[in-house]
C-alpha cells in the first residue's frame, strides 16, 4: 500500500499530528529531557545506554516535550519514564500497551512510547502486546530484552534459552523461548526491528525510523543484565565474533556479513533456501553475489521478514539479524477510531455547550415518549 | 358481539416460550404499548445463558414478565395473573409461579407426543386435569398464525415464527393496548424483507381480531392510566438509562467519554449503546480482555478524557489490579459492574447483588474506592452522573453497582430537563502550584485541594506540568517515589480520608417514616428498592408502622446513617446476597442488623419480604402481626 492509498493522506508519520517547537523557540537538548530523579539501575546495566540514547535522540524530533508520553509496565526497564522529563506513567505488570492504547486513541496530539521488558511484554503482558500490534495503534514500543527476570532477582524469562539454569530452574529450564521478532511479525506488526543497547548509532537510527512510523513500532533492544545474565549478548558485541554473529538488515541491500573481504563486504550472505522455502546462510564465494537476498522491509507480505527472524539463535546467541525487519503502512486503529467520531459529529467539533445540550435533550427525550400534564 | 369489559387496577402477565420464540421482543412490545397507554409498569426479563438451548426443553425456556397498573408500582410482581405459554416446556417451567385461578393461555400446537416428553410430561396437561384449578385457554396460536399469513408465500417455518405477534395481538386486545406503535415498529424492524414485515403485522392484527370475535374470550380488561407527575416519559431499561447517564456526564463535564470494555453478560448492552453515540465524542474501545478495557480507560483518563469501563462480576475480578493503579495514581475512572449470579461464571443471565464486598475490598493493600448504586432502571441515569461527579471531583475510580434486574428490567422514566443535571468541572491544572526553595515555581502532582483532598489533574500537552505517576508509593506533595515508612502511613490514611471526604458532599438520607414513630427500619441498596418498597406498603396497609430508607452511596456512607440507624429498635437489611451490607453496617456502626437474604437469581418477592418485616415489627412492638386481611388490595 502506498501513502496515497491511506485514508488519512495528511498523516503519514508517527509524529505528524504532534505539536512541534516553533522556529523562535530555543532548541531542546538531552538535558531538557532529563528529570531530577536519581537513576537507580545496577552499575553496568544496559538500560543506562538506552536511556542516554533516548535522551539524546528525543530533542531531534523537535516535538513539544509536553506532548510526549512514556508508559511502562513493571520490571527494571519500566523505571525508564521516571528519568525522562516528559509526561509518564509507570503502570502495572504487562499492561502498558493497553494504557498506551487509551492515551493514543484519546489524543492524536501526543507522541506515545511504551518501555517494557521481555517478562513484562512477552509473559504477563503478551496478550496486550499482540493486540496492540494487530490494531496498529500509533505508538512506539521499546522492548528491552535481557533474556532474564532482573527485578525479581534472576528467574528465567520467556526469552531465556531452553536448559537455562536459574533460581527457579536449578535443573535447567524446560520452556521453549519466544523470538520477539517472530511473534511481532506473526501478530502482523507493521514496524518490527531489533537493535543493541551498546550500539548507540544503530539504536538511534532504528528509534528515528520507529518514531517516524505511523502505527505500532516494535523495537527489540538486546540489553545486557550484568547481574543475572551477564554476557548473554557477548557474541554479538565482541569485536572478534560480532562480524559472524550479526546479520545486518538494510532495506534494499543484499544481506551480507562475516569476515570482511577485500571488497569491503562480508564473506557470507543470505540466500533463499529452495528446500525449506526459508532463508539460509551461504558463502558468497559459493553462491555468487547475484544469488544474495536483497532485504525488502517494505514488502506487504511478511513471509520473508519472518524467515529472516528465524535466523536468530534460540539458544545462546551466536547469530542474530539486526535492523528493521518490516516497515509497511497500514491504517492505524486510533486514526480510524477518531475518523469515525469526526464523521459522526459531521465535523462540528467546535460544538459549543449549548448545542451539545440540545442534542443530549433530543437523545434522552427520544424513542416512544408520552407527556403527562 | 358485545363483550364485557372489566376494570382492574393491575395485572401481571408473563410471556413464556422457547429461546427462539421471540418472547423478549413480545414482552418488550407489550411493555411499550402499556407505557404509551400511560400505565405505570415494571418488567422482568428472564432468559437462559444459552443462546439457543435445545428446542422445546426446560433449559431453553425464555420469559418476560410485565406488571402494569393504574397506580404507582415498584416491582415486576411476585406471581403472574396471566401466563402465555408457547409450548409444553414453557408451561411446565412457569406453572409453579402461578397462583390458583390464574389465567393460562396455551399454544396447543406443540402439545403432542415428542414435545410433551421433551418437557418431561408423560400425559398432556391439557387433558389430564392437572390444569383444572386455572382458567385455561387452549388456542392453536401456531396454526392460526400460519393460516393468517398464508398469502405471503413464506415457508411453514417462517410463517410459524410470527406466532409471537399473534399472541401479542391477542393480549393487546384483552387489555386494550394501543397498537399503532407496534405496527410502526414492525414496519421499521422488517423494512428490508417485505413478506416477513407483512406476515408479522398480519399475525399481530389477526391475534387482535381473534380476541375480538372468538367466544373463547368473553371478557376484556381495562387498566386505567396511572397518575404521574407532569413531564415527558419514556419506558427505559437500566442499561439504556446508564448509557444515557454516561453520555450526559460527558456533556455536563465537557469531557469526551472513553469506554474501554470487553463483552460480558449482562453489561454488553452499554457497550453497544455507547458505540452509537460517537456524535457526542464518545469513543468505544472493544478491548482484547477485561484488563485491557480498564487499562485503556485509565490511559484515556490520564490523557484528559473521561475513562469508563463496564463489566460484570468476573470481569471486575480481572480489573482489580488496574483499579488499584487508578487508586494510587488518583485518576478519575468510572467502573460499572452489572452484577450477576456468582461466584465464578455463576448465573450469567440472572440477577444478584453479591459483588458489594468485592467492590469494597477486592484489591490488594488499603485501596478505598467510592461505591454508588442505582435503585431502579431509570435511576441508573442519575447514578451514572453521580459516579462521574465523584470520579472527576475527587480524582478517583468509582464503582457503580448495577445488576441484571436493573439492566434488563424497565420502567417509565420521566425525562429530566437539562437544568436538573449537575454540572461537573474537570478543573484541569493549568500552571505551577508550588514554589521551590530557589524561588522558582514548580508543579507538584500530589499537592491536594484542602476541601476535597483531590490532587490536580494535569493532562499531557500542558507545558511546564510534565510529571510522572505510577503504582509505586508517592511522596506526599511532590509525588516522587517514596519508600519512607511515615510517608506511606500518611498516604494510606490520606487516600482513605479523601474517599471519606466525599460524604461532605452528600445530602442527608431520606427516611420514609410516615408516622414518625416506627420501631423497625428497613434499609436496602440497589435493585431491592422496589421489592422493599412493596413489602413495606403491605405492612403499612395492614396497619403497622415501619420505616424505609435506601442507600445510593455504599462508600462512603452518608454522614447521618449512624444516627438514623440508632433511631430504630430493629433494622432489617434485605439483600440478594448472604448479608454483605449487613456486615459493613455491623462493622461500621455496631448495629444489630438483621439480614433478609435470598440468592435465587431473581428479585426478592414483596409478599415474602412483608412477612419478614412483619415478624420484626411483632418483636419490636410486642404485638401479633397479621398481614392477611387484605392481600388482594395490598399494593405491590
Amino acid at each position: 500500500m502506498t501513502t496515497t492509498e491511506l485514508p488519512f493522506p495528511g498523516l503519514t508519520s508517527g509524529t505528524d499530528s504532534v505539536p512541534t517547537l516553533q522556529p523562535d523557540e530555543a532548541a531542546q537538548t538531552g538535558k531538557d529531557f532529563t528529570s531530577d530523579q536519581e537513576v537507580r539501575w545496577c552499575p553496568g546495566c544496559g538500560d543506562y545506554a538506552v536511556l542516554k540514547a533516548v535522551q539524546g535522540f528525543l530533542p531531534g524530533l523537535g516535538l513539544r516535550r509536553e506532548n510526549i508520553v512514556f508508559v511502562s509496565g513493571i520490571g527494571c526497564s519500566s523505571r525508564f519514564p521516571y528519568y525522562l522529563d516528559t509526561y509518564g506513567m509507570h503502570s502495572i505488570h504487562g499492561r502498558a500497551p493497553s494504557i498506551a492504547t487509551g492515551i493514543a486513541t484519546a489524543r492524536e496530539d501526543l507522541s506515545v512510547w511504551v518501555v517494557t521488558g521481555d517478562g513484562d511484554a512477552l509473559s504477563i503482558g503478551g496478550n496486550h502486546l499482540i493486540h496492540a500490534l494487530r490494531r496498529n495503534v500509533n505508538m512506539t514500543i521499546l522492548l528491552f530484552n535481557n533474556r532474564i527476570y532482573g527485578l525479581t532477582k534472576g528467574q528465567y524469562s520467556p526469552t531465556s534459552e531452553a536448559g537455562k539454569v536459574t533460581k527457579s530452574t536449578p535443573m535447567g529450564s524446560v520452556d521453549h523461548p519466544f523470538n520477539p521478532v517472530s511473534l511481532a511479525l506473526g501478530a502482523e506488526g507493521t514496524f518490527v526491528a531489533r537493535t543493541i543497547d551498546s550500539d548507540r548509532k544503530h539504536l538511534t537510527s532504528v528509534l528515528a525510523a520507529a518514531a517516524a512510523h505511523r502505527g505500532t513500532s516494535l523495537v527489540e533492544i538486546y540489553q545486557n543484565c550484568p547481574i543475572f545474565n551477564d554476557g548473554a549478548f557477548d557474541a554479538i558485541k565482541n569485536p572478534d565474533t560480532k562480524a559472524d554473529a550479526i546479520i545486518p538488515l538494510v532495506h534494499g541491500q543484499p544481506v551480507r556479513f562475516g569476515a570482511v573481504l577485500e571488497s569491503g563486504l562480508g564473506s557470507k550472505g543470505l540466500v533463499r533456501d529452495g528446500e525449506t522455502g526459508g532463508v539460509r546462510v551461504a558463502q558468497v564465494a559459493d553462491v555468487g553475489e547475484s544469488a544474495l537476498l536483497v532485504h525488502d522491509a517494505h514488502s506487504p507480505d511478511p513471509t520473508m521478514a519472518f524467515a529472516l527472524s528465524r535466523l536468530t539463535d534460540s539458544g545462546y546467541l551466536n547469530q542474530s539479524p539486526i535492523g528493521i525487519f518490516r516497515q509497511v503502512e497500514r491504517p492505524t486503529y486510533d486514526d480510524q477510531a477518531r475518523a469515525q467520531i469526526t464523521t459522526a459529529t459531521g465535523g462540528n467539533d467546535s460544538d459549543d455547550g449549548a448545542d451539545a445540550g440540545d442534542r443530549l435533550a433530543a437523545l434522552i427525550g427520544g424513542g416512544d415518549t408520552w407527556t403527562v400534564v | 358481539m358485545t363483550k364485557q369489559v372489566k376494570q382492574l387496577d393491575r395485572v401481571i402477565i408473563r410471556f413464556a416460550g422457547d429461546s427462539g420464540d421471540g418472547m423478549q421482543l413480545t414482552g418488550d412490545r407489550f411493555t411499550q404499548e402499556s407505557a404509551a397507554f400511560g400505565n405505570d409498569l415494571s418488567t422482568l426479563p428472564n432468559f437462559p445463558a444459552e443462546i439457543r438451548a435445545p428446542q422445546g426443553t426446560l433449559p431453553g425456556v425464555s420469559s418476560f414478565q410485565v406488571h402494569f397498573a393504574d397506580h404507582d408500582i415498584l416491582t415486576p410482581g411476585d406471581a403472574p395473573d396471566v401466563l402465555v405459554a408457547m409450548n409444553p416446556a414453557a408451561l411446565r417451567a412457569n406453572l409453579g409461579d402461578l397462583p390458583k385461578g390464574a389465567t393460562v393461555i396455551v399454544d396447543t400446537h406443540d402439545f403432542s407426543g415428542r414435545n410433551l416428553s421433551k418437557a418431561g410430561y408423560t400425559t398432556s396437561p391439557l387433558d389430564d386435569g392437572s390444569l383444572d384449578e386455572y382458567a385455561l385457554h387452549q388456542v392453536d396460536l401456531t396454526g392460526m398464525t400460519v393460516a393468517a399469513v398464508k398469502e405471503f408465500g413464506l415457508s411453514r417455518k417462517d410463517a410459524a415464527r410470527a406466532k409471537n405477534m399473534f399472541a401479542l395481538g391477542l393480549l393487546s386486545w384483552m387489555y386494550g393496548r394501543p397498537t399503532e406503535a407496534t405496527v410502526d415498529f414492525l414496519t421499521r424492524r422488517f423494512a428490508k424483507v417485505s413478506e416477513i414485515r407483512d406476515a408479522n403485522i398480519t399475525a399481530f392484527q389477526s391475534g387482535w381480531n381473534f380476541g375480538e370475535t372468538t367466544e373463547a374470550f368473553a371478557v376484556s380488561y381495562e387498566i386505567k392510566p396511572a397518575p404521574m407527575s407532569p413531564g415527558t416519559y419514556r419506558n427505559i431499561t437500566g442499561n439504556l438509562a446508564l448509557s444515557y447517564g454516561l453520555v450526559a456526564g460527558g456533556v455536563q463535564s465537557g469531557l469526551p467519554v472513553f469506554l474501554g470494555s470487553y463483552p460480558i453478560t449482562p453489561a454488553s448492552d452499554i457497550l453497544h449503546e455507547l458505540s452509537k453515540h460517537k456524535a457526542f465524542g464518545v469513543t468505544t474501545f472493544q478491548a482484547e480482555d477485561e484488563i485491557a478495557g480498564v487499562g485503556a480507560a485509565i490511559g484515556a483518563s490520564f490523557a484528559g478524557t473521561l475513562g469508563v469501563t463496564t463489566t460484570s462480576g468476573p470481569g471486575l475480578a480481572l480489573k482489580s489490579e488496574a483499579i488499584g493503579l487508578a487508586v494510587m495514581t488518583e485518576l478519575p475512572l468510572v467502573v460499572i459492574d452489572v452484577q450477576r449470579g456468582g461466584p465464578s461464571t455463576g448465573l450469567p443471565t440472572k440477577t444478584e447483588q453479591a459483588d458489594l464486598l468485592q467492590a469494597m475490598f477486592g484489591r490488594n493493600g488499603e485501596s478505598p474506592v467510592p461505591i454508588v448504586a442505582p435503585q431502579s432502571p431509570g435511576d441508573c441515569f442519575d447514578a451514572a452522573l453521580e459516579a462521574i461527579r465523584i470520579a472527576v471531583t475527587y480524582r478517583t475510580p468509582v464503582l457503580l453497582l448495577s445488576d441484571g434486574m436493573l439492566a434488563n428490567g424497565s420502567e417509565p422514566w420521566r425525562v429530566p430537563e437539562l437544568s436538573e443535571l449537575p454540572s461537573i468541572d474537570p478543573a484541569f491544572a493549568t500552571g505551577p502550584n508550588h514554589a521551590v526553595d530557589d524561588g522558582d515555581d514548580d508543579f507538584w502532582p500530589y499537592l491536594r485541594n484542602e476541601e476535597t483532598l483531590a490532587r490536580p489533574w494535569a493532562i499531557p500537552g500542558t507545558a511546564g506540568l510534565e510529571h510522572r505517576i505510577g503504582g509505586l508509593e508517592k511522596g506526599d506533595g511532590h509525588g516522587n517515589i517514596s519508600y519512607d515508612p511515615a510517608n506511606h502511613d500518611f498516604m494510606v490514611r490520606t487516600r482513605a480520608a479523601k474517599v471519606q471526604r466525599i460524604a461532605e458532599s452528600l445530602p442527608p438520607l431520606e427516611v420514609d417514616d410516615p408516622t414518625g414513630d416506627a420501631k423497625v427500619l428497613v434499609l436496602g441498596w440497589g435493585s431491592t428498592y422496589g421489592p422493599i418498597g412493596a413489602g413495606v406498603r403491605r405492612v403499612r396497609k395492614a396497619g403497622y408502622r415501619v420505616a424505609q430508607t435506601h442507600l445510593r452511596h455504599l462508600n462512603p456512607f452518608p454522614k447521618d446513617l449512624g444516627e438514623v440507624l440508632a433511631r430504630y429498635d430493629k433494622v432489617l437489611v434485605p439483600e440478594m446476597n448472604l448479608g454483605q451490607l449487613s456486615l459493613l453496617l455491623r462493622a461500621e456502626y455496631l448495629v444489630d442488623a438483621v439480614g433478609y437474604n435470598h440468592v435465587r437469581g431473581l428479585p426478592l418477592k414483596a409478599a415474602e419480604l412483608a412477612e419478614a418485616i412483619g415478624e420484626l415489627v411483632a418483636q419490636a412492638e410486642g404485638v401479633d402481626v397479621d398481614l392477611t386481611p387484605a392481600p388482594q388490595e395490598a399494593l405491590s
